[in-house]
């Protein structure tokens, strides 16, 4: 919600835990409480965190699924155009369209389209590259990377308030709440 | 966290050797692995070991300079032996760099804990074998400049590659599993890049760890998708293993030279793949560990199980050798028999005897427990694996070529200096890329190492 305009300007209010199950559990509670606008951060995959966030089914399957097709179907046509169409070369008779012969390159380049699809993909949905992001301005937040664990609520979470939101989170066993500048 | 009595027992049948040393939490594991690249010194051990691999990377230069001014003409090579050592050295680095990805994906997939402490550097020793590798053909070309007529572009001749040729599935195969493999590498490390980056104590280092890292920042969301995506690379990446030195195999086994005609090919060349590729990691890992102290995260387990896995794959490939004496035999080909008979007391004969006691003879004492905790001993063991495997494409590429068909065009091969310097400078090469490695990057994936730490911790607490 847009602040006052004498106030700094917030992206929102960031909870350090120390413990992956303090985390999610506060996710949880977060959640029932009718916060929307979250974030979790931890310094490795948390197992139901992103459950406990109520991530939605991830995308990154159905389009690394699609580079694959996509990989192995120009693959094979690439090689059906050279080899029977715009280069056909007759050796002793043998047939233009040998599509055995064409299978490994096929193959690979399946996976080399899969591969990428999977990659890319997984940047793209994630926004990376994004080198700046508010949360970075937390100066603890380096320890992200390192053994603590943070929830973050938006200041664009309908239900966000910079008092009451900050008890809150305070109830959920926080070791430190920070305010985020954008 | 209960640190009393043995932690971490990963199955319930027995209890195994631990594979993370006892008292480690998220932080201990992050400092350690980072102070290794941010605030460890050079040493004096890490410069000399650079600047002796570094000075072969110059004599391959050297040597690579002079052959393009010059031609393959100062190889060994000729008819009847046109492949010798390019292609000898090509599958043996061919066939170092498939543990990386074999111990990153398949283990992966069979959600084995151990992998994690070495899965980086055997991803990144893959990477420099195939960049190692893949020099080979191209200087093979002759005019190795005119490399990327390998690839399909519409060009101004209007030629295109031959698809029906093994030899062009190579060019798909190789650089597919290059690309693939640096993905997979690339995506395991954008998570460790943060922590450098955060951990950085100097501007340049933040700047340069931070755009590496792409602003990533351990988002419950982006985990999800990095896991799903890490996942499916490591599903992808299997097949492909498999795939590419079976195409390798098939430069061989398509053509008719008896000796390379053969249908065992594919599976023994994988077998030898795998078995030279651990034989690197554990050449690597020893004076890794020792030196940078990292006993606690390479630990005895680890070289215990890589050992197992050599042994299993070295008699997967005493089988190959088996097999392909057997059918020499069996199929009643006087060619067949006269090259297997060849291979063994001709004039390559040596070679071969050489090949089985390294290959063969030797590993079997890794059929012991008291060898397989030897540390000295396996390390020696290993490089007897790596010696045995170039030795085993030698005498595959040379006692084939050299005596086929027709005795009127029987020849000898003998490697010149240059075919030495090359190789050696290679293998510069391969130790430098690694030196840098290990001095600029996190050589074992921290972000897993929290992981496993939490599961230990989990483990423990229940």
């Amino acid at each position: 919600m847009p602040k006052g305009p004498t106030k700094p300007a917030t992206y929102g209010l960031l909870a350090e835990f120390v413990t992956p199950a303090e985390l999610t559990a506060a996710a949880k509670r977060a959640r029932a409480a009718g916060y929307r606008r979250m974030d979790a951060y931890a310094p490795f995959p948390v197992e139901g965190l992103a459950e406990a966030l109520e991530f939605r089914r991830s995308r990154v399957p159905s389009i690394t699924l699609a580079g694959g097709i996509l990989g192995g179907l120009s693959g094979y046509f690439m090689q059906y155009w050279i080899a029977a169409i715009n280069y056909p070369e007759n050796i002793g008779g043998r047939p233009l369209h040998s599509w055995p012969a064409f299978i490994p390159v096929t193959f690979e380049l399946t996976i080399l389209g899969a591969a990428l699809a999977a990659v890319l993909g997984m940047l793209a949905l994630n926004g990376l590259p994004m080198p700046y992001h508010p949360v970075f301005h937390v100066p603890r937040f380096v320890l992200a990377s390192r053994d603590r664990f943070f929830l973050l609520i938006e200041a664009r979470d309908p239900k966000f308030d910079r008092q009451a939101t900050e008890r809150f989170l305070e109830s959920l066993g926080s070791r430190g709440v920070s305010e985020v500048p954008c | 966290m209960g640190a009393d009595g043995p932690r971490l027992p990963m199955t319930n049948e027995r209890p195994q050797p631990p594979v993370l040393g006892p008292g480690h939490t998220f932080a201990t594991v992050t400092d350690k692995i980072s102070s290794i690249v941010l605030t460890r010194p050079t040493t004096p051990g890490w410069l000399a070991g650079f600047a002796l691999a570094f000075s072969l990377v110059m004599l391959l230069f050297y040597a690579i300079g002079y052959l393009l001014l010059v031609g393959v003409g100062i190889w060994g090579i000729n008819i009847p032996v046109g492949w010798g050592f390019a292609i000898v050295n090509f599958v043996w680095w061919i066939g170092i760099g498939h543990a990386g990805t074999l111990i990153s994906a398949i283990l992966l997939l069979l959600n084995q804990k151990w992998r994690t402490s070495i899965n980086r550097f055997a991803e990144a020793m893959t990477l420099f074998a195939v960049a190692c590798a893949a020099l080979f053909p191209l200087l093979h070309l002759g005019r190795p400049w005119l490399f990327y007529w390998l690839f399909p572009y519409p060009s101004t001749m209007g030629v295109w590659p031959q698809f029906r040729s093994p030899l062009v599935w190579d060019v798909f195969a190789v650089s597919t599993y290059f690309t693939v493999s640096l993905l997979f590498w690339f995506v395991g490390l954008i998570p460790d890049l943060a922590t450098l980056r955060d951990r950085a104590d100097t501007r340049a280092k933040r700047i340069i760890y931070g755009m590496l890292a792409m602003g990533w920042r351990g988002s419950a969301m982006h985990w999800h998708r990095f896991q799903t995506a890490y996942l499916l690379l490591a599903g992808l990446a299997t097949p492909l293993v498999v795939s590419v030195h079976t195409v390798v195999s098939f430069d061989f086994a398509v053509g008719i030279i008896p000796g390379w005609h053969s249908t065992i090919f594919p599976p023994y060349f994988v077998a030898g793949a795998i078995y030279s590729g651990f034989a690197m990691v554990l050449t690597l890992a020893i004076p890794l560990r020792a030196a940078y102290g990292l006993e606690d995260f390479i630990t005895m387990r680890h070289l215990e199980n890589m050992a197992k896995v050599m042994l299993a794959t070295g008699l997967i490939v005493a089988y190959g050798y088996g097999m392909e004496l057997f059918m020499a035999w069996y199929s009643g080909n006087i060619y067949e028999g006269f090259t297997a008979w060849n291979r063994i007391v001709g004039p390559y004969g040596p070679a071969y005897w050489a090949l089985i006691f390294c290959n063969v003879v030797a590993p079997q004492a890794l059929w012991f427990k008291r060898v397989r905790a030897n540390v000295p001993v396996l390390f020696v063991l290993s490089l007897i694996v790596n010696l045995g495997m170039w030795l085993e494409r030698y005498v595959i590429v040379i006692t084939s070529l050299h005596r086929d068909f027709l005795p009127s065009s029987w020849g000898m091969y003998s490697a010149t200096r240059w075919d030495w310097a090359i190789y050696v400078g290679t293998i510069g090469l391969f130790l430098a890329l690694l030196f840098l490695f290990i001095r600029f990057l996190p050589m074992i994936s921290i972000f897993e190492m929290r992981e496993l730490v939490s599961e230990t911790k989990a483990r423990g607490g229940s």
